[in-house]
């Protein structure tokens, strides 16, 4: 399976290292001079511009940007999209996977790098791998909800166990021809704007002054400005349980899903954030759009966002 | 101060020595609630005076915690912030008092009975009291404020608490005897209250407190906040009321601890969070706090007792989505109301001082409290059929109601035609073996399969044959029509593609076993099942889409709904695939095979399954909204209607819930068990019974 040993070399040390046969992710290495730049942008501090990449059917724009506030970009991202035309195709494929790291020194980065790394791995591998080899749909195989669910439990036992004392939210969308899986811990979003309709905020944040707006004691307002806004009742890192908040939403022509840290959803009001999108010619040049308006209002956290649309 | 310490570093902590711990927030231990904690025998249970928020519990309590249950402990993440340059040491590296040590020439220290980010609380000896053995409970608070005027400020804080402290006399109070402070450390000096708290008593006892035993607890506990609250100058709050503050001691008698003077010592962090979560009011986190935020606590903390549900291990404020009898059924109801009113999130809403809350408690203790029962009232003896009519045998299948007749397929080998306001016999049409399947009403005729093998097409006004189409095996499968042609499946594992109006045969498609399914067309696509355990997506030309294997058959038919298609299968669980691909994008298993053939609405997705249970799913997350338990098995398929959802099952009774809640609204009983779907028009129930009857039911 020569797709996975591509993998493996891409997320391998640079010495070329292999992976194990049981496919244990390897810790990012952080010092500078062994980190291929290119692979990895915005760590670091390092600003760098929106990527893109099209396919036929998906077409997706990412950025993400440490702000102007923090030294350390802690938040983590990982896409993949998956295209081929020929008699048999596979079916569209796109997985994008956003955390926000939490945790004092390197902490942050450290978690998100690692759990974002774990989701992926464990996607690619049990829905990607599978697909190219032609499996049937069958009872045998988990329900695509249970594997997003499977995944990202899997990133919270790595993280618990090698970064104890860290924690990251995770939020990872899987797009399996006309459908997204979602599975998701923390206060990072995933909205929808489906192409007749409102905007959506599709994920719950996990976050105590959620709730508190939630049961009438927190305006929306309050909430934006509250000293604990961070502080969340669930993330990835924080022990060997987890409850992982997984759901499906069929997608169709038109529509366009945004994810996002709070660095760019604490910055912007929701409306704000679609009509910068609405506005924008790309998705790319959406996501850089965004990040400038977040900076200018500030730039208090790190900005990541990826805006996907449905050709 | 801000970010992670270590805690303290005492070599017997062995294995969660790396477990790091944040300031301002409890610990919190991960387990499923069905997990009962029995601490080890050999565990000291005496001699615990328990600490603040933020300190933890001796070495040996935490041990035995870690290693019963195998789970690391859990903390809430702080805000996110980088550490500043000038981070103070943690306190539990300073190096506490050790045995033999002496205070103010006074207090010998005994030992330590405590250890937490703030310092320790120590076990002492008063040596004033030369020719006995005076205990006193001596809690060190340690000053790590990094600028002088911040430290004279604590400390003067520290001290006027202290006094007001001294003060107080309540029998639930410890009596505070000194205080003092030396150096950057600042000492109070307490009762030695011998006995546990009740965080303790909760682990360590099997099953659940009696209601009574509770209830004397929390007249207690009303009793020391009136005193508190009532104090002059200014009502003193408690702030931080949950199990662990609350002592039994060895009278039964409770005591009140830590009155949180500690938190002094969280240097003036802007909406430092006083209380622990999960027993906090909503309003402490505007900066409010004020007598009422006690009664919220000691809802809480009685919440937690009470249901052994712990709210620090749940999402906070969920205390009214985890009622306490959903843990523990034996709770009154009385006492669920009262706790539900001191635990409203709107301060207004609650119960206005502890005085009022002590007496409807009292109430309830003079009173034997209900049982909480599962459903509300059943209005059964109200519900009557407007009419009902007699077949000659069993009813298995819905009925079909069209214009105003109403066709009943029974086994008798008879469809019969009945006017539907009456239930007047109009016609009947005889096959030459039992009417398994619901009939289609379209263009004028009936259409139906019987287990004579044949399909049927009768006339609806009179009842005339009109057209019939042979199969080589019996009919279970109910026929579909669309697009002027009439689908349905037999036991010779085809299924069939007829022209309505001509009964001429289309086309027919091979499965690998029975198709007693009712096949359905969505999007220009076919979907069934077959007994063999296949789910298939054709398209109009009979080109396969995709097909989706279980691992046991499927009698039931599939419903679609917001592009998912959903279906229950013998194999126990029930499936939710995605129409496009077939891909699975949930299941959930149930405790056995289910036959129904699920019903949805408003985003939730209706089916019941031979566990005896009828559940309500929400369809995209796959998550159980309610559940409703008949004893009985459930065949038949639900149908929605005016916001509820109506049911049979084999107990021979007809259920009616409402659909959001899942609350009985009422049932009613006939002679034999029921395994067809309600058909419902114009607010009329119209439903067939193996006990031979088919009734028209007011809905």
């Amino acid at each position: 399976m020569w797709l996975k040993t591509w993998m493996d070399r891409l997320f391998s040390n640079n010495s070329g290292e292999n992976s194990s046969e049981e496919t244990q992710p390897v810790l990012p290495k952080t010092s500078p001079e062994l980190q291929p730049a290119s692979l990895v942008p915005g760590v670091r501090g390092n600003t760098v511009k929106a990527q893109g990449f099209s396919s036929g059917v998906l077409s997706a724009g990412w950025m993400t940007d440490v702000g102007k506030v923090r030294s350390h970009n802690e938040d983590g991202l990982f896409i993949f999209m998956g295209e081929q035309q020929s008699s048999d195709a596979t079916p569209t494929f796109g997985l994008f996977v956003l955390a926000d790291g939490m945790g004092g020194h390197e902490a942050g980065e450290a978690a998100s790098a690692l759990a974002s790394r774990v989701v992926a791995e464990h996607l690619m591998a049990q829905v990607y791998l599978p697909l190219l080899d032609g499996q049937e749909r069958a009872a045998t195989q988990p329900a695509l909800t249970e594997v997003m669910e499977d995944a990202v439990s899997r990133a919270n036992r790595y993280v618990s166990e090698r970064l104890p004392g860290s924690g990251t939210t995770l939020t990872s969308c899987l797009i399996l021809d006309g459908r997204v899986f979602i599975g998701h811990v923390g206060d990072s979003r995933t909205y929808l704007h489906a192409a007749d309709n409102a905007v959506q905020q599709l994920t719950h944040d996990h976050s105590v002054v959620s709730k508190l707006v939630e049961i009438g004691q927190l305006t929306l307002e309050e909430a934006a400005v509250h000293p604990q806004r961070n502080m969340l009742y669930r993330a990835v890192g924080q022990g060997t349980v987890l409850d992982v908040d997984v759901m499906t939403h069929s997608l169709k022509h038109g529509d366009q899903l945004l994810m996002c840290s709070d660095g760019l959803w604490g910055a912007l009001p929701d409306k704000e954030m679609w009509r910068i999108v609405e506005e924008a010619p790309t998705v790319k040049d959406a996501c850089t759009r965004l990040v400038a308006a977040a900076n200018a209002a500030g730039g208090n956290d790190n900005i990541t966002v990826i805006v996907i649309k449905i050709l | 101060m801000v970010g992670e310490k270590e805690r303290s570093d005492k070599p017997q902590q062995g294995n969660h020595a790396k477990t790091k711990q944040t300031r301002g927030l409890s610990q919190r231990l991960r387990k499923p609630l069905s997990i009962e904690r029995n601490l080890p025998p050999d565990l000291p249970a005496a001699e615990l005076v328990p600490e603040t928020a933020m300190a933890a519990s001796s070495p040996t309590r935490d041990e035995a915690k870690d290693s019963e249950l195998g789970t690391r402990k859990v903390s809430r993440l702080e805000a996110r912030q980088s550490v500043p340059a000038d981070a103070s040491q943690p306190a539990s590296t300073e190096g506490l008092l050790s045995e033999g040590a002496q205070l103010q020439s006074r207090y010998r220290i005994l030992g330590r009975i405590g250890v937490g980010g703030m310092g320790a609380v120590y076990k002492a000896q008063d040596l004033r009291f030369a020719n006995v053995q005076r205990l006193c409970a001596i809690k060190e608070m340690i000053n790590t404020a990094p600028d002088p005027q911040v430290r004279q400020m604590i400390i003067r804080n520290f001290e006027r608490e202290a006094s007001i402290l001294a003060t107080l006399s309540h029998p639930a109070i410890p009596q505070v005897y000194d205080y003092f402070t030396e150096g950057s450390r600042s000492y109070l000096v307490q009762e030695f209250i011998h006995g546990k708290d009740l965080e303790d008593l909760l682990a360590e006892t099997d099953g659940f407190f009696s209601e009574s035993r509770v209830l004397d607890w929390a007249t207690q506990l009303c009793d020391v906040l009136t005193y508190l609250h009532n104090h002059e100058p200014r009502p003193i709050i408690f702030r931080d009321l949950k199990p662990s503050n609350v002592m039994l001691d060895d009278h039964d008698r409770i005591r009140l601890v830590d009155f949180g003077i500690a938190k002094l010592f969280q240097s003036g962090e802007k909406g430092t969070m006083i209380g622990t979560e999960g027993y906090s009011p909503p309003e402490q986190y505007r900066g409010v706090a004020e007598p009422r935020g006690d009664i919220y606590a000691l809802g809480a903390t009685m919440h937690h007792l009470l249901s052994k549900q712990d709210p620090r291990l749940e999402p906070p404020f969920s205390f009214h989505e985890r009622p306490i009898y959903k843990t523990n059924p034996t709770v009154s109801r009385e006492l669920v109301d009262i706790l539900d009113k001191a635990l409203e999130y709107d301060i207004n809403k609650r119960w206005g001082s502890s005085e009022e809350l002590k007496r409807e408690f009292m109430g309830l203790l003079g009173v034997q409290g209900k049982p909480r029962g599962e459903t509300g009232s059943l209005i059964g003896g109200s519900v009557k059929p407007l009419w009902r009519f007699a077949c000659e045998d069993e009813i298995r299948t819905s009925v079909a109601v069209d214009d105003d007749l109403v066709y009943v397929p029974s086994y008798d080998n008879n469809v019969y035609a009945l006017e539907m306001e009456t239930g007047k016999f109009v016609w009947k049409y005889p096959t030459e073996g039992g009417v398994g399947t619901s009939p289609w009403v379209s263009d004028g005729l009936v259409i139906f399969g019987s287990s004579d093998k044949v399909v049927y097409a009768v006339e609806s006004r009179s009842g005339r044959l009109v057209w019939t189409v042979p199969t080589k095996a019996k009919i279970f499968s109910s026929p579909y029509g669309e697009f002027g042609h009439i689908f349905i499946g037999s036991d010779d594992s085809e299924l069939y593609a007829i022209h309505l109006l001509s009964g001429r045969l289309a086309w027919t498609y091979k499965t690998d076993g029975a198709v007693r399914s009712t096949p359905i067309i969505r999007e220009n696509t076919i979907f069934f099942a077959c007994e063999m355990g296949m789910v298939y997506a054709l398209t109009l030309n009979r080109d396969i889409k995709w097909r989706f294997r279980a691992r046991r058959g499927f009698l039931s038919s599939p419903y679609v709904m917001e592009g998912l298609l959903f279906i229950g299968s013998l194999d126990w669980n029930f499936y939710a695939l995605d129409i496009r691909s077939g891909w699975a994008a949930w299941r959930y298993r149930t405790g056995g095979p289910i036959v129904s053939t699920p019903a949805g609405w408003e985003g939730l997705i209706f089916f019941g399954s031979a566990d005896g249970y009828f559940y309500a799913l929400d369809a995209a997350e796959g998550r159980l909204v309610w559940r409703h338990q008949v004893g009985e098995q459930i065949t038949s398929s639900p149908t929605v209607y005016g916001g509820n959802v109506y049911f049979g099952a084999v107990d021979g009774a007809l259920y009616c819930l409402d659909a959001h809640s899942g609350t009985l609204r009422w049932r009613y009983q006939t002679e034999g068990p029921i395994t067809a779907a309600p058909v419902i028009v114009d607010d009329v129930l119209y439903v067939g019974s193996m006990d031979h009857y088919v009734y028209a039911i007011p809905a």
